[in-house]
């Protein structure tokens, strides 16, 4: 797997004139897990729509290997850059395998036919998710968290070396989002591909990524390994609410406990 | 290394191409099929032998006329107002991923009877003038509810209700013109917006031809495209799918293979429409809809002009036909769009 | 309780006191208007009539063609200002019962189901009397109502916006589509039911007036005293339930009086579009959220509105008129499409 840069550099973006990044400067590590957290409204998920081009910047670029992806081909970025967002629409009816072959759409032209070489990624893929079962399946038919892996499964067919995920962990219960990071952590490892994704758990986020992004206020508030970042300082400025951070017994990483007005001893009082 | 998955996964995918190429193999045999019965079989009964002796040029009394002159325009101009209406329907409809995102409902054929009912009834004029003028219109309703909804880009949702909303304003138009209307043009703008094939002539298939070539051929090679915007925009553009640019090339040519068909047979209600669910139904979701889509809606307008010129007691145009057909289904599939949350 | 919150709700108890005596104001200025209104619509028309001939047709003289003019202008007034209030009220109404902010008459395909009925009744049973035409009406309007609610709230989510804005067009289309195919192999009606299918008050007469006059009164007061019940609902029907309301029950009576006033409404009129849309958005903007003021208030706006309505379509097209149901539909198009384009799109 080839290694790729992608550096944001002094980005700017909104919506309806309203800015929500500002000024914002970030090199996305190669070949490692990164987590971009941070409070409700401070710019994560536009953040990770400008990396993949789904908003255009008013201000600044994105670089992939030095060239902005604003000016680069469709489809030959989407061969190196993929994205999972975080509501895609199944069409009605198609099924596990189809929908994975979808994943395809980059690598073919108007009127290439389909070849072995994509019924082996879309198998790999499968494969990958432990989604092959499921293959003849209607996707309408599958529940939350065998269908978060088929999406993934389409993502993975498109073999980009870089893949950024929008909140890839809403609405599945704890079991499944553990499931769907170490699917994440297995790709890494033995693809090298790059995963950025948008965490709302910031547990998870320390537990799984190899760097973390805490942002506020639209700017990069802290970057780096989650023991750098992980602070109960940095609780309080980013989330603010003060907290404890520990030592997570499991896996070694930092481990967020929030403290709250009932935090402390006294709060179970009406416990019997 | 050979692996038994990859195998199994290529004979299912080729499974799902052999289904659709079938669905379409029997579509395209019907669409023949009924052609040549409504040829032959009418008011009066022509012999399959006789029609084929025509269509090759024969003279042959009294059948050549039936058969010539009066039939096959009709079927003709049939068939190709129908696929121009299906494919452009279609188009629309996979775009914005919901079957009422149909240039019936967005206001595209209303701003087109709007134009034809002024220009017959306010300005007087009739034959292509009005056609021309209807297209225009057509394309100009298309860009401003386009423009309109948006914001941020385009959102699908807020296109289709701008479009109702710009839909009711044009109706309302064509009412207050048709009230104050003498009584014969007011004949001529009725008769225009229902929708007919009455008095086909065979040289008005030239335009949609020309329309079908062109605009045609565009959709299709958005084939893949369109088929990835199903996944919603977000992962098209994921996929290297520039959304804003195709959207722009499939509205401006679905819009003018449905103004064209418009301009020679009016505005035929529902068959933009009703020509995608259909076909999506008949092929089961395997693979792209825009051909069986496309034939579906020949098929439609060719059954809908025969049961109202020759099976019904008294003759109806085409439209009231598809319109009083297309009603309930209509009601059906909003019941069924809104239970499953899904798009075609 | 902490003592932060209790100051200010006391601080909010005096803000409601000065913006009730606003409301008032308000409604005072909206009944000077319709009073306005309503002498400039027995006074103007197509023809021009001198101010002693209007004095003496008031009076009940009818000797002149003047005179006559201006008799003929008295019950299209009252028959305005009915519908107006009827429209606008229901459209407040339909609003609050589906809290949603594209409700209306007209878009959710309740005036299009009374057209249907009255239409399918004119053509298949052949329908004459006034009151026929109501019940007919009423009872379209009704089934109309509850079908698009139906489908509109199947499905996750229940009834969004989104969801029920295109049922109701749907619906709409798909019956105008019927009327079509009804009306047209009967040339014998054809006519008249084009002309009753626009929307217009023109033409109107106490014979046909006084008909309705029952079935609004009902419906105006079932609405107006519906207002509490609004109230709950508009906080979600699990925060009413919990209040104490009666969800369904709430809901039915409510559309119980909406129903009847746009059954009515059109069986007299036709459908008028786009009224019941426009007329609480404005009314919100002037005194908030409140039902027991909105109701009323709507109500009152409706009437001025449409009675605003009609006499603009009798001067701008002089010497023609142009039917009020196009004039709504020419001002409150715009108004759905402003409205819809304030949304966000998540939210549709």
């Amino acid at each position: 797997m080839t290694d790729h840069s992608l550096v944001a550099t002094e980005l700017s973006a909104g919506y309806d004139g309203k800015a929500i990044l500002e000024g914002l400067n970030l090199a996305i590590p190669s070949g490692r897990i990164t987590a971009i957290v941070g409070a409700n409204a401070c710019g994560k998920s536009t953040f990770l729509r400008t990396l993949s081009r789904l908003l255009t910047p008013t201000k600044g670029h994105v670089l992939l290997d030095g060239t902005s992806i604003h000016r680069m081909p469709a489809r030959q970025l989407a061969r190196t850059l993929g994205l999972l967002p975080q509501a895609p629409i199944a069409p009605e009816g198609i099924t596990v395998a189809d929908l994975v072959s979808r994943g395809r759409h980059p690598h073919k032209s108007l009127f290439s036919r389909w070849t072995r070489t994509d019924d082996e990624a879309v198998d790999g893929a499968l494969a990958a998710t432990k989604t092959f079962e499921l293959a003849e399946r209607p996707v309408d038919e599958l529940s939350g968290g065998q269908r978060q892996r088929v999406w993934i499964a389409m993502a993975l067919a498109q073999e980009t070396d870089i893949l950024l995920l929008d909140e890839p962990t809403t609405f599945l219960d704890i079991h499944h989002q553990i499931e769907v990071l170490d699917l994440l952590t297995d790709l890494n490892r033995a693809r090298g591909t790059t995963v950025v994704m948008v965490l709302h758990d910031l547990n998870l986020a320390a537990r799984y990524a190899d760097d973390l992004v805490a942002m506020a206020g639209g700017t990069i508030h802290a970057f780096g390994a989650p023991e750098v970042v992980l602070t109960d300082q940095m609780v309080r400025e980013v989330f603010g609410l003060e907290s404890r951070i520990i030592e997570d017994p499991v896996s070694g990483r930092p481990m967020m406990l929030p403290i709250g007005r009932h935090g402390s001893a006294g709060a179970g009082a009406n416990r019997r | 290394m050979p692996s038994p998955t990859i195998d199994r996964l290529a004979v299912n995918r080729r499974r799902r191409a052999r289904r659709h190429s079938i669905a379409f193999g029997l579509l395209l045999a019907l669409v023949v099929l009924l052609f040549g019965f409504t040829l032959s079989v009418g008011q009066s009964i022509v012999a399959p032998m006789d029609v084929l002796r025509v269509l090759s040029g024969e003279p042959i009394p009294g059948t050549s006329f039936t058969v010539g002159q009066l039939r096959l325009p009709r079927a003709v101009l049939s068939v190709l107002a129908g696929v121009c209406f299906g494919l452009g329907g279609v188009a629309f409809q996979i775009m914005l991923r919901n079957p009422l995102a149909s240039p019936d409902i967005i206001g595209i054929t209303s701003g087109a009877g709007a134009a034809a009912v002024f220009a017959i009834v306010v300005l007087q004029m009739s034959g292509p003038a009005v056609s021309l003028l209807a297209v225009g219109a057509g394309l100009g309703v298309a860009l401003l509810v386009y423009g309109l909804s948006f914001r941020n880009g385009v959102g699908g949702t807020r296109l289709i209700l701008v479009g109702i909303g710009v839909s009711a304003m044009l109706q309302s138009v064509i009412a207050y013109i048709l009230s104050a209307a003498p009584s014969w043009s007011l004949q001529e703008a009725m008769r225009w917006l229902t929708g007919s094939v009455n008095g086909a002539q065979l040289q008005q298939a030239l335009p949609l031809l020309l329309a079908l070539a062109v605009f045609g051929s565009v959709l299709l090679s958005r084939t893949r495209d369109l088929e990835a915007l199903r996944l919603g925009d977000d992962m098209a553009s994921a996929l290297g799918v520039r959304v804003a640019q195709t959207r722009m090339l499939v509205i401006a040519s679905a819009v003018g293979m449905i103004a064209a068909a418009t301009a020679v047979t009016g505005p035929i209600a529902f068959v933009a429409f009703l020509a995608g669910p259909i076909a999506a139904r008949i092929t089961r979701s395997n693979g792209s809809l825009l051909l069986p889509a496309a034939l579906v809606g020949g098929l439609l307008v060719l059954v809908g002009d025969y049961v109202g010129q020759v099976v019904l007691p008294s003759r109806y145009p085409v439209g009231v036909i598809t319109g009083a057909l297309g009603a309930p289904y209509l009601i059906f599939l909003i019941v069924r769009v809104n239970r499953t949350g899904g798009a075609l | 309780m902490t003592a932060a919150s209790i100051q200010s709700s006391s601080r909010g108890h005096s803000v409601a006191a000065r913006s009730n005596r606003t409301r008032g104001l308000w409604l005072l200025v909206l009944v000077a208007m319709l009073g306005l209104l309503a002498a400039l619509s027995v006074t103007t028309g197509t023809r021009d009539v001198a101010w002693p001939e209007i004095m003496a047709a008031l009076g009940g003289a009818q000797e002149t063609i003047g005179q006559a003019a201006v008799a003929l202008r008295m019950p299209r007034t009252l028959l305005a200002v009915l519908s107006g209030a009827a429209l606008g009220l229901a459209g407040a109404i339909m609003q609050g019962v589906t809290r949603n902010p594209l409700a209306d008459p007209g878009i959710l395909g309740v005036n299009m189901g009374a057209s249907l009925a009255v239409v399918i009744g004119v053509a298949w049973f052949g329908i004459t009397s006034a009151h026929a035409y109501i019940w007919t009406a009423i009872l379209g309007a009704g089934g109309a109502a509850v079908f698009v609610y139906t489908i509109g709230s199947l499905g996750r989510g229940g009834a969004t916006p989104l969801k029920l804005a295109l049922a109701g067009a749907a619906t709409s289309v798909a019956f105008a589509s019927l009327v079509i195919a009804i009306v047209l192999p009967r040339g014998d009606i054809a006519g008249g039911i084009q002309a009753w299918q626009i929307g217009g008050v023109g033409g109107a007469t106490y014979d046909r007036v006084v008909p309705v006059l029952p079935f609004l009164g009902v419906g105006f007061a079932i609405s107006l005293l519906s207002a509490r019940k609004l109230n709950s609902l508009a906080l979600g029907d699990d925060v009413a339930a919990g209040l104490g309301e009666h969800v369904a029950a709430a809901r039915g009576m409510a559309s119980l009086g909406a129903i009847l006033l746009c059954g009515a409404t059109t069986a007299v009129c036709g459908p008028i579009g786009f009224l019941g849309l426009v007329v609480p958005h404005l009314c919100r903007t002037l005194i908030g959220v409140d039902h027991r003021w909105l109701l009323p208030f709507s109500a009152v706006g409706g009437a001025v509105l449409l009675l605003g309505a009609d006499i603009l379509g009798r001067i701008v097209a002089r010497p023609g008129e142009i039917d009020v149901g196009i004039i709504t539909a020419l001002i409150g198009a715009p108004f759905f499409i402003w409205i819809v384009r304030r949304q966000r799109v998540r939210e549709l």
